[in-house]
């Protein structure tokens, strides 16, 4: 709490720093009529003064919240007395260590507390109370550090407006790069895991085997110790979840965009496409909800009453539900394909004589078809990364199945699963949901990439 | 219609024998019929499309409405309830203390019982405290621990009733069905029907749902924590979110050179925004948690990993909305001498703030009903104290819906379609907030 308190300070100093500045400028200049004087307008001088206080200061402030706890933590295992610590493994050191800081921070205890415990507790607390003064101190001495040193610099030729511009354009340049870095750490962090997870289980058994059974042996000797991570039933159940989705959102999404764009009257275009596209804008869970607890019994009933034996997950309530949700994606996409169609081609083919629904899928469609193949692939790489739906309304068996009324289970509802539970950062069954989800991640990328690549193209077309 | 459709009288009758050379106008007149057929089948299909469509729309919206519309209703069943010193204060004195620790379930269920004397088996007895709800003693306690005054005197109270009971007065249990069946026997009917009879049990609004954190029992499950927790998830989104995101599309759009370092990132965000939203989950729980040591299940975490998400959504509305800004803004702007910077932060910038906005909200409603990345960063932790700030563990409301809709009580699949119904309203006020904005501010150049 006390951070949020300090980062308000800092905040507060900035407002006094701009305040400042701007009055060191003026005085510089000799009053408020000579500021012509100046090289820049006094708000500038302002800011200058407010960056300098404010930046370094924040920077230290960013660094420091990110170290404190584990150099205390340093600190305090440091201390403790070599008998306890030596016959401890850093599993159990690191539990003794989490019960010093429930102890420090007043909370519940797993253990007993022994006096060591206590010690370590005690010695936290002191060294959290000291660092919380320190940290105030240091931030507060650089902020006004950074203020005094902007405010030496203060004349009337201080070039105070290219010197703040060029700070500005700095962090907007940050701020552009922040897209690469959210890459690099998705990569990164996937690809680091998953390198763990392949040291265990071999590449060529998880992406060819065909037994999912996710689990680590407490003992060697138990049921079923070795876990299995053959995921291919994953890979196929995903497959065919995202098919039946694609087989309901397709045929209907490109038929609506079609109708709306080349035969709705205006009026019902203007209500009827908004209308549709609500269908985007609702949150996954709630189809999750639809589809496990209305559409899923529906089917069954409907399933048994034609004598079938229909899962109570099955993957068809899902890939319905999730076909429902992608209708717009693909119709709105397929809109702006179409529309992007010239007039001159449609008056082209109605001069030879040509229906209206002959030149749609004689030369409207042909000519957008490489656009719509973008929409379509990107609409399969959504619903492969699709996850709240398959969770609530797919089941958890790994079945290798192609039939749709039974109940298969995707690569997104083990991520969710294996991560869900209590984890272990070196247990394969963690290890083995940064593997799903690397694959998942590269293969819709690779999707993303062309689709978005097709449609680029398209455009430029007919530009 | 703009079909050019060709006279037919023109065409003169064939030749006696029929072996003369068909006319081409001939083959078009024979096709016609069947080719006009197909137009209409293919205009058909597009029609059905549109409706079926707009069917699903109306059935979503229908289903849950028709679920969820008893949850902003609770059961109360009318207890006189003598406050009695002896259960209240065995000890004699009034202290806080001992009346944080009296026994309040014994007051509950004596004061149940004095509305049906004539009741003494045990099992009659169990039915008869089952009518009110595990929360019931709670209510006693608040009350008087606010007010000590209460002690000794008999008051007429509207406790809350049970879950079987709210289900049964809502209609969402069958009375017909064979009682071996039922959650809810005969002699808990016979109860609530006497109840009934003397005007003492009743529905009324359920202001719980939006006041308490969420239960393991039904009736007394609210989305107050869920709210909380979304609120503050969404204040630091948007903080994290819009500054970022204004700052890089300006950079993009404004002032980057055209280079491979600018089209990679170019091609970056574009591909960030299709990235399936669980990989953000991973990417924050490998980062964020384990990394950076960010505390887990806060609205902190959650804040910097939608952040992320919504991030290439504001990058490129923003983008949009500076290109809709006419050069000659700029070029008046630096004629007159203004730097490039203040060009655009005095100019450009307010001019195309309308739309960033429109972006912005539209981003954070994407945020608002996300929840699978949240699953992963431990927003999944049953939080019953509504979260005081952005450090305390807490969930959104998206994911409170997942947990309600995974829960087997007939009484949480009202609550899970309310809280939906709460949902979706407030996106749909954020979107109509987003098209109003457009109209109000839009401006063609």
């Amino acid at each position: 709490m006390h951070t949020w308190t300090l980062l308000l300070v800092l905040l507060a100093v900035m407002a006094l720093a701009y305040q400042a500045g701007r009055k060191r400028a003026i005085t510089s200049a000799g009053g408020a009529g000579r500021i012509n004087t100046l090289h820049s307008l006094p708000a500038y001088y302002g800011f200058y003064a407010a960056l300098w206080a404010g930046i370094p200061a924040l920077l230290l402030l960013a660094l420091w919240t990110g170290v404190q706890d584990q150099v205390i933590t340093q600190l305090v295992s440091a201390d403790l007395p070599p008998a306890v610590a030596a016959g401890l493994s850093p599993g159990e050191l690191g539990l003794m260590l989490n019960d010093v800081k429930n102890l420090a921070a007043g909370s519940i205890v797993s253990g007993e507390v022994t006096p060591t415990i206590q010690a370590a507790a005690d010695q936290y607390g002191r060294l959290q109370g000291l660092a919380r003064w320190a940290q105030w101190l240091l931030v507060l001495a650089v902020a006004l550090g950074g203020l005094a040193l902007a405010l030496g610099q203060t004349r009337p030729g201080l070039r105070a407006r290219n010197r703040v511009e060029s700070i500005v354009l700095a962090v907007m340049i940050l701020c552009s790069s922040i897209a690469i870095l959210t890459t690099l750490g998705i990569i990164l962090s996937v690809a680091f895991e998953s390198f763990q997870f392949f040291t265990k289980v071999h590449p060529a058994e998880f992406f060819l085997g065909t037994l999912w059974s996710p689990q680590t042996a407490m003992r060697t000797d138990q049921v079923a110790a070795a876990g299995a991570f053959g995921a291919v039933p994953l890979f196929t159940g995903t497959l065919l979840v995202s098919f039946i989705a694609m087989a309901v959102a397709v045929p209907i999404g490109l038929m609506a965009a079609i109708y709306l764009s080349e035969y709705a009257p205006r009026g019902v275009r203007s209500t009827a496409k908004p209308l549709l596209e609500i269908l985007a804008g609702i949150p996954t869970v709630v189809y999750g909800f639809f589809a496990a607890l209305t559409l899923a019994p529906m089917i069954r009933t409907v399933g048994e009453s034609l004598g079938l034996a229909v899962a109570s997950e099955s993957a068809l309530a899902a890939g319905l539900v999730m076909g429902i949700m992608i209708i717009p994606f693909v119709s709105s996409l397929s809109d702006d394909v179409i529309n992007a169609v010239p007039q001159a081609m449609r008056d082209g083919s109605y001069a030879l004589g040509a229906t209206k629904s002959e030149t749609i899928r004689r030369v409207v469609i042909p000519a957008a078809l490489p656009g719509i193949v973008g929409g379509i692939l990107l609409a399969v790489s959504r619903a492969i990364g699709e996850t709240m739906i398959v969770v609530m309304a797919a089941g958890l068996a790994a079945n290798l199945t192609a039939n749709p009324l039974a109940s298969v289970t995707t690569v997104t509802v083990q991520i969710v699963t294996l991560l869900t539970g209590d984890q272990e950062f070196d247990s394969a069954k963690t290890l083995a949901a940064f593997a799903l989800g690397l694959t998942l991640f590269l293969v819709t990328l690779v999707l993303n990439v062309i689709a978005l690549h097709i449609v680029r193209k398209y455009r430029e077309q007919y530009e | 219609m703009n079909n050019p459709i060709p006279p037919r009288a023109s065409s003169p009758a064939l030749p006696p024998d029929g072996k003369a050379p068909r006319r081409t106008i001939d083959i078009v007149n024979a096709s016609l019929k069947r080719r006009y057929a197909r137009e209409a089948r293919f205009r058909f299909m597009g029609a059905a499309a549109v409706t079926l469509g707009l069917l699903f729309v109306a059935v979503l919206f229908a289903d849950i409405a028709s679920k969820g519309y008893t949850a902003f209703q609770q059961t109360y069943i009318q207890v006189p309830v003598y406050f009695d010193p002896a259960i209240l204060e065995p000890t004699g004195t009034p202290d806080p203390q001992t009346l944080a620790g009296a026994d309040y379930l014994a007051l509950v269920k004596a004061s149940v019982r004095k509305l049906f004397p004539d009741l003494t088996e045990r099992r009659e007895l169990r039915e008869l405290y089952a009518l009110v709800s595990a929360g019931a003693p709670q209510q006693l306690e608040s009350m008087v621990i606010a007010h000590p005054s209460v002690i000794g005197t008999t008051r007429d109270l509207w406790l809350i009733a049970g879950a079987d009971v709210d289900m049964l007065m809502k209609g969402h249990l069958d009375r017909a069905m064979p009682e071996a069946d039922r959650r809810i026997k005969d002699g808990t009917i016979a109860l609530i029907d006497r109840l009934a009879a003397d005007g003492r049990i009743e529905k009324r609004f359920n202001t719980g749902f939006f006041t308490n954190g969420t239960s393991r029992e039904p009736e007394l499950a609210g989305i107050a924590g869920a709210l909380a927790g979304t609120f503050y998830t969404l204040v630091l989104t948007l903080l994290f979110s819009f500054p970022l995101g204004v700052g890089a599309a300006l950079y993009l759009q404004e002032f980057a050179p055209k280079n491979r370092w600018t089209d990679l990132i170019e091609v970056n965000i574009n591909n960030l925004a299709a990235v399936p939203s669980i990989v953000f989950g991973l990417l924050g729980l490998a980062v964020f948690i384990n990394f950076f040591g960010v505390p887990r299940s806060t609205p902190l975490v959650a804040a910097l990993v939608l952040g992320l998400m919504t991030l290439p959504v504001i990058i490129i509305a923003s983008r949009a909305a500076l290109q809709s800004v006419p050069p000659s803004i700029r070029e008046a702007a630096l004629g007159v001498g203004a730097s490039p910077l203040q060009t655009q932060f005095h100019h450009v910038l307010p001019l195309a703030m309308p739309g960033i906005m429109t972006g912005a909200i539209i981003g954070m409603a994407r945020a608002l009903g996300e929840s699978a990345p949240l699953l992963m960063i431990g927003m999944i932790a049953f939080i019953v104290d509504v979260p005081q700030g952005f450090t305390d563990a807490a969930t959104v409301l998206p994911v409170q819906i997942y947990l309600w809709a995974d829960s087997p009580e007939r009484g949480f699949v009202e609550r899970t379609s309310a809280a939906i119904l709460v949902l979706l309203g407030f996106l749909v006020l954020m979107n109509l907030a987003a098209v109003l904005l457009r109209r109000r501010f839009e401006r063609r150049w």
